[in-house]
């Protein structure tokens, strides 16, 4: 392996990328506190965001370029070492989560100046790196406890960002700590499955795991373990069933963390279960269990629907857009219970746009909080005519989330009928494309509210301030962008597709 | 009766029960405070778990002599599970504490730790938006 030795010989900066791409979040955090300033923590957060997000797009050239990296942490050789090892399926989601992260933060100044009071503003930074930097962790990371580890570090930062949110509304405090308990009991759940795993394999490197289930095959133990980890992860998805804690958390969550959970956390958990079902547990294992299609499909398609039409019925824009990602969730889910490369490329690339579409939307409710004070509809109404900029953001990310053509939402549900067509699933194919139906009725209902209606003060232009439109624009051009331009994300989403299907093999990687 | 089954793996079944038992406690109690409680049992079963996977049997503890003179003899009980579980006891001494600062700051705001006055709170408060901004399906859906 020529690239290994020359990465070996030539230990450069660039070779400690994907080191760098958690560190220097994980360093800034502290960092944040120990400088104390609040005038220079958003500077300092938005820095790492932004060196993070520099280095995540040149991990994923590098990815699409050459095939995987794989990095070992203190120079110690893997399996017993700790490897980070990066092919097209995360480096896209590193990708996903340091940029929706960096495109927030200019949003978050003023929107936390408002939301959040002035004393927990410096530690509300740090949190939110400290929260990056374990997303970015556990995407990452090539060893199964490492996982775990970060999953925490991202967790617990999150209880407290959504826990800031008390002060508009003291109900995010009994929000978080359902979270917390929630995610507690999924993470004890996934960590249950890991040590069945270690117990069976005697190792907690993935790829190690994956030869060695792949030789001796699947007992009990293994099985247990995958149920174990399923459900656990399940719950940090926010897989139907296990949803409950997310429309309050995504509620009454500050807006900017709202923007930054819905792009970014539950699809960080759903790449680590793609990662454990098809590079760990082989696809075959899964033909075995028939795990997906006697349980992910269905709870998929209930997501879909269910998620959709108590979506429909809200008088809360944040709470419908919290529904509404646990029918987009139900989509993702879909395409990975396909169990096919087109079905696991949709899943990927939904992932991603869903994670801008999500982003543009929350920050776009952000931005009509900023002004007229809360997110039920009723306040909301007419605001279309008195902020148009931020209006018309939230439409043409609206009818990204619906699928609309020439929108990123087009691209992968159009992906998802035809993994749905090609495994010959009409009825499936058919229940796509009804429950974004459904999701017309609902950003339908948020257009009406803000159009149709006459507003309170008419006549007076009061749009949001340009900090919070330039992202919010930012993300709704993505949105259309990602709609046209799909050969990077179509490109890095078959390559994705491709590596998870064949396990950790550098072989396949690299193709487009 | 396999007795040498039951009684070789009481670890194991020690480790079931203090799980359930924990897990019950999160689930059924409505104080939380003892919820706390419950998912640190929780946890702590999962602690027991690992260190009995790492058991080897007649293995002593994972520590060479000083003078580094190994005896190939010697069977040494698997250190790795100690190791990960030292970081996961952090990790679910961070979780305890975060969630019993969030207790506090809700009995600061709801004057209550019970989580049936909580939800009675939180309805009321739920109905009066509704009365405020329409009718529609709120609260825990």
């Amino acid at each position: 392996m020529s690239v290994q030795d020359t990465q070996q010989a030539a230990m450069t900066l660039a070779d400690h990328l994907p080191l760098l791409q958690v560190l220097v979040p994980f360093m800034a955090a502290p960092l944040i506190v120990v400088i104390g300033a609040r005038r220079l923590a958003w500077g300092i957060a938005f820095a790492a965001s932004l060196a993070s997000a520099g280095i995540a797009l040149a991990i994923l050239l590098q990815v699409l370029d050459s095939g995987m990296i794989s990095y070992h942490i203190g120079g110690w050789v893997p399996p017993l070492g700790i490897e980070y090892r990066i092919d097209a399926a995360n480096a896209i989601v590193l990708l996903l989560i340091a940029s929706v992260s960096t495109v927030v933060l200019p949003f978050a100044a003023r929107s936390v100046a408002a939301e959040i009071a002035r004393k927990h503003q410096t530690l509300f930074y740090a949190m939110w790196l400290l929260c990056l930097a374990g997303l970015l962790g556990m995407v990452a990371t090539g060893d199964a406890f490492n996982v775990f580890v970060f999953l925490e570090v991202s967790s617990l930062s999150t209880y407290v960002l959504v826990s800031m949110g008390a002060r508009r509304d003291k109900r995010a405090l009994t929000a978080a700590y359902d979270y917390l308990i929630m995610g507690t009991i999924g993470a004890t759940f996934f960590v249950i499955g890991i040590g069945f795993l270690y117990a069976a394999t005697g190792t907690l490197n993935m790829a190690d795991m994956a030869a060695i289930i792949r030789e001796n095959g699947a007992d009990r133990t293994i099985q247990t373990a995958f149920a174990f980890i399923v459900v656990g992860m399940g719950l940090k998805v926010a897989v139907y069933p296990l949803h409950l804690w997310l429309p309050n958390a995504y509620t009454y969550a500050p807006s900017v963390v709202s923007a930054f959970l819905g792009g970014t956390a539950t699809k960080a958990a759903i790449y680590v279960l793609m990662r454990f079902m098809f590079t760990v547990f082989r696809p075959e294992f899964l033909f075995e269990v028939r795990a997906l299609d006697l349980i992910m499909v269905p709870l998929a398609l209930v997501a879909m629907f269910a998620g959709s039409i108590i979506a429909i019925f809200q008088r809360d824009m944040k709470r419908m857009l919290a529904y509404s990602s646990i029918a987009q969730i139900g989509y993702i889910l879909l395409g990975i219970g396909f169990l096919t490369e087109t079905g696991l490329s949709a899943a990927v690339i939904h992932l991603f746009n869903h994670g801008i579409t999500k982003a543009a939307l929350f920050m776009g409710a952000g931005a009509l909080i900023f002004r007229s004070g809360s997110s039920f509809y009723r306040s909301l109404e007419g605001l279309g005519r008195t902020m148009p900029f931020t209006g018309f953001a939230i439409v043409i990310a609206g009818l990204s989330l619906i699928g609309v053509p020439g929108t990123a939402g087009f691209i992968s549900k159009w992906l998802l009928v035809q993994a749905a067509i090609e495994k010959g699933w009409w009825p499936i194919a058919l229940a796509v494309v009804a429950s974004s139906l459904l999701a017309v009725i609902y950003v339908w209902r948020v257009v009406e509210v803000l159009y149709m209606k006459e507003p309170k003060s008419a006549g007076t232009r009061d749009e949001a301030p340009v900090s919070m439109l330039v992202p919010l624009w930012i993300a709704a051009a993505a949105t259309v962008y990602f709609g046209f331009a799909t050969e990077l994300t179509l490109g890095a989403a078959q390559s994705a597709a491709d590596s998870l299907m064949s396990g950790f093999s550098p072989v396949h990687a690299g193709g487009g | 009766m396999d007795w040498a089954y039951l009684l070789g793996h009481l670890n194991y079944w020690l480790f079931i029960v203090m799980m359930m038992t924990g897990l019950y406690i999160v689930i059924a109690r409505g104080n939380l405070v003892k919820k706390i409680v419950g998912l640190n049992i929780f946890q702590t079963a999962v602690f027991m778990f690992y260190i009995s996977i790492g058991k080897v049997t007649g293995g002593t503890a994972p520590i060479f002599p000083t003078d580094m003179k190994i005896d190939p003899e010697t069977v040494y009980t698997n250190p790795l599970p100690h190791v990960l579980i030292l970081t996961a006891i952090v990790v679910g001494i961070a979780t305890t504490s975060l969630g019993l600062a969030l207790v506090v700051r809700i009995r600061e705001s709801y004057d209550t730790i019970e989580e049936d006055d909580i939800l009675d709170i939180e309805t009321r408060i739920a109905r009066e938006e509704n009365r405020e901004y329409g009718d529609a399906m709120g609260g825990r859906a």
